[in-house]
């Protein structure tokens, strides 16, 4: 009976701990929304000023497209599709590079490390709240985006082609609207999401541990360490290691590639079972770990 | 129990020692003023209570190891380290949202109803506010926390007098309910005198003075002599005197020689408390060396 009632306690206050981490992190990713308004408005500028240009693309195309072939005519249409997705990821990219570097360093410089340390949220809290930012929030705000401008671009070349004898029923059926975004999610979510997890770990970290010029000390040591190997061993696998990195995991997934074989190279079991994702999951996890350990000792600067 | 309980707490960086064997002990429900000169280890002593910094020696907030459980240890323990944290893009709305959600203890009724007596608007920005309006919104968001234990490091910093004395004010009257500890540093000591209930001088990471206000105020007298009388006075052995307008001002120190008694120093002239800031640079100008006994 007592020994029930105890683990009954125990259990209790074990589940209001996990309530309070839960509600700590709410709020922390609501603060990093209020107080980074870029991570939504870039890629909304970005959708925006799109569909701006596409508008006039199609207006000023208008007459070469109904003259074109049916196959080049849904040529012409998926490019702009994928651009767009393209610009809005690439937006978001950038966003969350320099949302990394700033998370760690920002509330040092403005010592509003002091005000955020005197309330009940850990050190680790608060850097995942921020590592999901660039891994979670800001990949599925741009699938939300890009959702809705390829939508917005499908309505709006079926008002701006419609009676010139282009088939727009032909138009929504090939575009496969919710096939490319499925893909597109997928994209997101494991290449910006898990694959490029370890760069902006880096990124956490050294905005953790900059005593100035984050941005410097992010870049400028990749730059050396490739330029000492060429040096030195006259080779360049820092360099290659890199690139693979940013291209993304070339053969596991191809992005960007035709459509048609999305499906083919997106297989999940390949991607997971890709070496270098786990490395570089690892690698991520060291950088956090490394991230959380110098917030606990950085004060302002 | 003891709110803090200090032992033989240590900090250098590199070379420089800021806590040289500090021993603390500060029971609930006072209202402690540390107070000390520039580079003294005020802030290192306030930091490494709140689990900010680490720190040598043994040392004991509520009971738990603030280096080690300093998230823990916040629900428990508000700060105010000075008058410009608040992150200034944050609103008035946003940071009354945002302490509620993670904060188990806050009350967002008593917060409100602290703001509305000032003429801070929930919508406007940190950056909008002067600097006073940020220490009052400060102090109602730290306020409608039911923490028991409050640490300010000069929360009046930059503030004019108006606003100063509100914000004792306020904190003795919504706040301090005698369960409450309050840990207190600032420059501007005069202000402090009537509020606090313990006094400790700290100098080059060291405590030269620890008493509590009723000691302090038995313990220490104030003379001030007309010139003929300085040589009966010093007789008494001061333990500091300096010269105002011809007349001589000597603090005695009771603790050190017992003799002294208030009529006695009535007879050659006016006796009164010396003020903590005359006593301060008694005990801190008048060193190195002196080191006054801590009477705890």
């Amino acid at each position: 009976m007592n020994t029930q009632s105890n683990a009954m306690t125990e259990s209790s206050i074990q589940s209001q701990g996990i309530a309070q981490a839960a509600r700590a992190m709410y709020w922390s990713i609501r603060r990093e929304l209020w107080e980074n308004r870029s991570i939504y408005i870039g890629p909304l500028v970005a959708a925006v000023l799109f569909l701006f240009g596409f508008v006039i693309n199609m207006v000023s195309m208008r007459r070469s497209i109904v003259a074109s072939p049916r196959a080049q005519q849904h040529d012409l249409l998926a490019t702009r599709y994928e651009l767009s997705g393209a610009l809005i990821m690439g937006t978001a990219l950038i966003v969350g590079v320099f949302y990394s570097l700033d998370a760690l360093y920002g509330e040092r410089r403005d010592r509003s490390i002091l005000f955020w340390k005197s309330l009940p949220v850990s050190d680790l809290t608060t850097v995942l709240s921020k590592l999901t930012i660039p891994i979670v929030i800001l990949p599925l705000l741009s699938f939300a985006i890009s959702l809705a401008t390829q939508f917005i671009m499908l309505v709006l070349s079926t008002v701006i082609l419609q009676g010139s004898g282009v088939n727009i029923a032909a138009l929504w059926r090939e575009v496969s609207f919710f096939h490319v975004s499925g893909v597109l999610l997928y994209h997101l979510l494991t290449v910006h999401g898990l694959w490029y997890a370890p760069l902006y770990g880096w990124l956490l970290m050294v905005s953790a541990w900059a005593p100035r010029a984050p941005f410097i000390w992010a870049f400028l040591p990749p730059f050396v360490i490739c330029g000492v190997e060429r040096v030195a061993f006259n080779t360049s696998n820092f360099l290659m290691l890199l690139q693979e990195r940013l291209a993304g995991p070339g053969d596991a997934m191809a992005p960007h590639s035709a459509p048609k074989d999305f499906m083919a190279t997106l297989i999940p079991d390949h991607f997971f079972s890709t070496p270098g994702l786990w490395i570089g999951l690892a690698l991520s996890a060291v950088f956090l770990f490394v991230a959380v350990r110098l917030r606990r000792y950085r004060g302002p600067i | 129990m003891a709110c803090i309980e200090a032992r033989g707490l240590r900090k250098a960086f590199g070379t420089t020692i800021a806590l040289d064997g500090v021993n603390l002990h500060v029971e609930e429900g006072r209202i402690l003023g540390i107070i000390g000169p520039n580079g003294a280890g005020k802030t290192t002593a306030l930091n490494a209570i709140l689990g900010l910094t680490p720190y040598q020696g043994e040392l004991r907030v509520l009971g738990r190891d603030p280096w080690a459980e300093r998230n823990r240890l916040m629900r428990d323990v508000c700060f105010i380290a000075d008058v410009a944290v608040l992150p200034r893009w944050m609103r008035v709305s946003q940071a009354l949202e945002y302490v509620g959600g993670v904060h188990p203890r806050f009350d967002r009724a008593k917060a409100e109803g602290l703001l509305a007596k000032t003429t801070i608007k929930h919508t406007s920005k940190v950056r909008q506010l002067s600097k006073g309006m940020v220490a009052q919104l400060h102090l109602a968001l730290v306020m409608a926390i039911d923490a028991r234990l409050l640490v300010l490091d000069e929360p009046t910093l930059g503030l004019d007098i108006l606003f100063r004395k509100q914000f004792y004010d306020s904190l003795l009257n919504d706040y301090f309910d005698r369960s409450r500890t309050i840990v207190v540093t600032t420059h501007q000591v005069e202000e402090l005198q009537h509020i606090l209930t313990d006094l400790m001088f700290i100098d080059r990471g060291r405590i030269v003075l620890s008493c509590s206000m009723e000691e302090f105020e038995s313990r220490y007298l104030e003379v001030t002599v007309n010139p003929d009388q300085v040589a009966a006075a010093r007789s008494l052995k001061p333990m500091y005197e300096r010269q105002v307008f011809g007349r001589s001002i000597l603090i005695f120190d009771r603790g050190v020689n017992r003799n002294i008694d208030r009529q006695q120093l009535a007879a050659i002239g006016e006796v009164r408390t010396p003020s903590i800031a005359d006593l301060f640079v008694a005990v801190i100008g008048n060193q190195s060396g002196m080191a006054q006994g801590a009477a705890q």
